[in-house]
């Protein structure tokens, strides 16, 4: 189930109180095969801004940006939000679950809003939470979970619809160092196995070494792109 | 997504901050009870007023001299007299007449006084007023003719003069000095109502009462009933022609007496009522639209502290008609159940109202449904503002909110 994400020439630009921000200043990015991407760069360089525009929470102000044969930049608000519930996942840093909402209600949201029926939501549910090892824990709540178990629920979430595209701000940025193996082996595991296209968003480069292409940027443009050894070795330890 | 899921949430964001909810739904509730109760208390009032006019009959015409409730009657003297009841009682559709003249006087029995009003009447009255005794009998035609000095009480003079309540008729009554043989009691006729209490009233024979009380051939009052409804207007008609004969009134003279119709009396009360049931039900609307504006501001409020939550929900992919029907159910749900309990607190304390005042209390369906429908209306319209603002938000500040 590939499909052809291409953004060109993307363009950006926050109208603050002050000067304006050029977010981003003319970016492309084509993603058309299922491959993990890391896009990385110091904070202010655009990344959150690129997630949010690759998210279709936002959009941009120049250029053009097709998804499947969907063109974005034409969409209307309720047609993006059918486009986040049908073909992308989220997955944030601080896993936003919903508070004092049972996991099992958590990955079932997108389907609520998909107007699945709540029986076979909850059976799909059972089924993906399994999947990311969180069989038996159905009815915990977010303060019930650590934050890696967490961040699981989130990743049920994100792939409960079957979307084309993961995105994921930081996705390990709130957890200690096992836990963020545990959850990048995971991603790359629903990479190889289910054709998913994931792109995350990290500063560290022991995250971005999961993937099979770092994307840097710097104040709104890409300033160089490499295949990372993640594709060629298939493993982290050897590029430490 | 689906109104179980919908009602679900809104349940859950409810039951979160109970005190909160409580204490919102507390200005609804407060809203619909006062509505309820107003209403329950002016149906009450319309129905009492009503059922005792009606008890006596909207096939009743009562005729009174003109001004006869003060001026003329000091003036003029009486303008009906026997001959007019005879003339009247020639009359068509005429099914009963029955002639008053009534009188203050101080009753007194054994050791106790009262004060109280004597009517002096026929016994064409009882059949009018559909009467049945509690014990005795009324006057007959006969005790009319030969003016005895019999009387028929009510049931407050009765209570007032007999307090011990035994042996009654029989007894010996004294009216203005005069002494009267109690023949029969009459059975309560219902507290309150226009024109003060209907049981404080003593029946003697119209003769008895014109030339021992009042002195001379005085008629206050003539009540007549029409054999049927329809003919009432039509017989109105042919009473004042007849009067003006009987009077010799001159072509362009004014009409010198009344003629009160009682099923007009009856639509112009029920029309009062009406207005003031309007009246205290608008007063009452009020407090609801003051607990509106208190959902309204706690909904805002929601709706701030769980931006977030929207922000959550707006990326996996609700619309805006999503989050905006979910606050619109979730503030229209508080009044729905703040309105259900109004409605219970207000019929209960009206229940109560009633049995401790002894007011008449009437809860119709329609103000259990109307308080319920306002209230759902009240959510809808003051839950509209917050629930479009949460509409709005944007996602991508939504999902950065602290």
């Amino acid at each position: 189930m590939t499909v052809n994400i291409c953004l060109e020439q993307i363009t950006k630009t926050y109208y603050g109180t002050e000067t304006p921000v050029k977010a981003l200043r003319g970016v492309s990015l084509v993603l058309d095969k299922p491959e993990m991407v890391a896009i990385m760069g110091p904070s202010g360089s655009g990344k959150s801004t690129l997630m949010n525009i690759l998210g279709c929470l936002d959009k941009p102000d120049g250029g053009s940006y097709s998804f499947a044969d969907y063109d974005v930049m034409k969409m209307s608000r309720d047609q993006l939000a059918y486009l986040r519930n049908r073909r992308i996942g989220f997955v944030f840093q601080n896993f936003n679950l919903l508070a004092r909402t049972s996991a099992l209600e958590n990955v079932c949201l997108p389907l609520n809003y998909a107007g699945v029926s709540n029986r076979e939501a909850e059976k799909r549910a059972h089924e993906m939470l399994g999947l990311v090892g969180l069989a038996g824990r159905e009815q915990h709540r977010s303060t019930q979970m650590s934050g890696g178990q967490q961040q699981r629920v989130a990743i049920a979430r994100a792939l409960i619809n079957q979307p084309d595209l993961l995105l994921a701000d930081e996705p390990t940025g709130a957890l200690d160092t096992q836990t963020s193996a545990d959850i990048m082996n995971l991603l790359q595991k629903l990479n190889r196995e289910q054709a998913l296209s994931i792109v995350i968003v990290t500063h560290e480069p022991e995250i971005a070494l999961y993937c099979d292409r770092i994307i840097r940027l710097r104040d709104g443009l890409i300033i160089s792109e490499e295949t990372a050894p993640a594709a060629a070795a298939g493993g982290k330890e050897e590029n430490v | 997504m689906n109104l179980r899921m919908i009602f679900r949430t809104a349940w859950r964001s409810l039951s979160v901050n109970k005190m909160r909810s409580v204490l919102t739904a507390l200005g609804i509730i407060i809203g619909v009870a006062s509505v309820i109760l107003m209403v329950a208390l002016s149906q009450g009032a319309t129905a009492g007023i009503t059922e005792r006019i009606a008890a006596n009959g909207t096939n009743v015409l009562v005729i009174r001299a003109a001004g006869g409730m003060g001026a003329l009657r000091g003036a003029g003297g009486s303008a009906l007299t026997a001959e007019d009841v005879k003339a009247i009682s020639a009359l068509p559709y005429v099914k009963e007449i029955a002639p008053e003249a009534e009188t203050n006087v101080t009753a007194t029995a054994g050791s106790l006084t009262w004060s109280t009003t004597v009517d002096g009447t026929t016994p064409a009255a009882q059949a009018i007023k559909g009467w049945k005794m509690s014990e005795g009998g009324f006057f007959t035609e006969e005790d009319v003719d030969n003016a005895a000095m019999v009387a028929v009480v009510g049931s407050t003079v009765a209570e007032s003069l007999f307090p011990d309540n035994k042996n009654i008729v029989g007894s010996v009554i004294n009216l203005n000095g005069l002494t009267f043989t109690v023949i029969g009691l009459l059975p309560a006729q219902g507290a309150g109502g226009m024109g003060g209490d209907q049981d404080n009233m003593i029946y003697i024979p119209l003769t008895t009462a014109q030339q021992r009380l009042l002195g001379g051939n005085e008629i206050r009052m003539i009540t007549v009933q029409a054999s049927q409804q329809e003919s009432l207007a039509f017989l109105q008609d042919l009473i004042t022609t007849t009067l003006r004969q009987q009077h010799r009134l001159a072509e362009d003279a004014e009409d010198d007496f009344r003629i009160m119709d009682m099923a007009q009396l009856l639509s112009t009360i029920e029309d009062t009522t009406r207005i003031l049931s309007l009246l205290l039900g608008g007063i009452a609307a009020v407090s609801l639209i003051v607990g509106g504006i208190g959902v309204m501001n706690i909904m805002l409020v929601s709706v701030t502290e769980r931006t977030r939550e929207i922000g959550i929900r707006m990326a996996v992919g609700a619309t805006s008609q999503d989050i905006q029907t979910q606050f619109l159910i979730e503030s229209a749900l508080l009044c729905v159940i703040g309105g259900l309990v109004g409605t219970l607190l207000g019929g209960g304390l009206a229940a109560l109202f009633g049995r401790l005042s002894g007011w008449n209390m009437q809860m119709p369906l329609w103000s259990a449904g109307l308080a319920i429908v306002f209230s759902t209306l009240v959510g809808l319209i003051f839950g509209y503002y917050p629930a479009r603002r949460a509409a709005e938000a944007d996602p991508i500040e939504a999902l950065r909110y602290e």
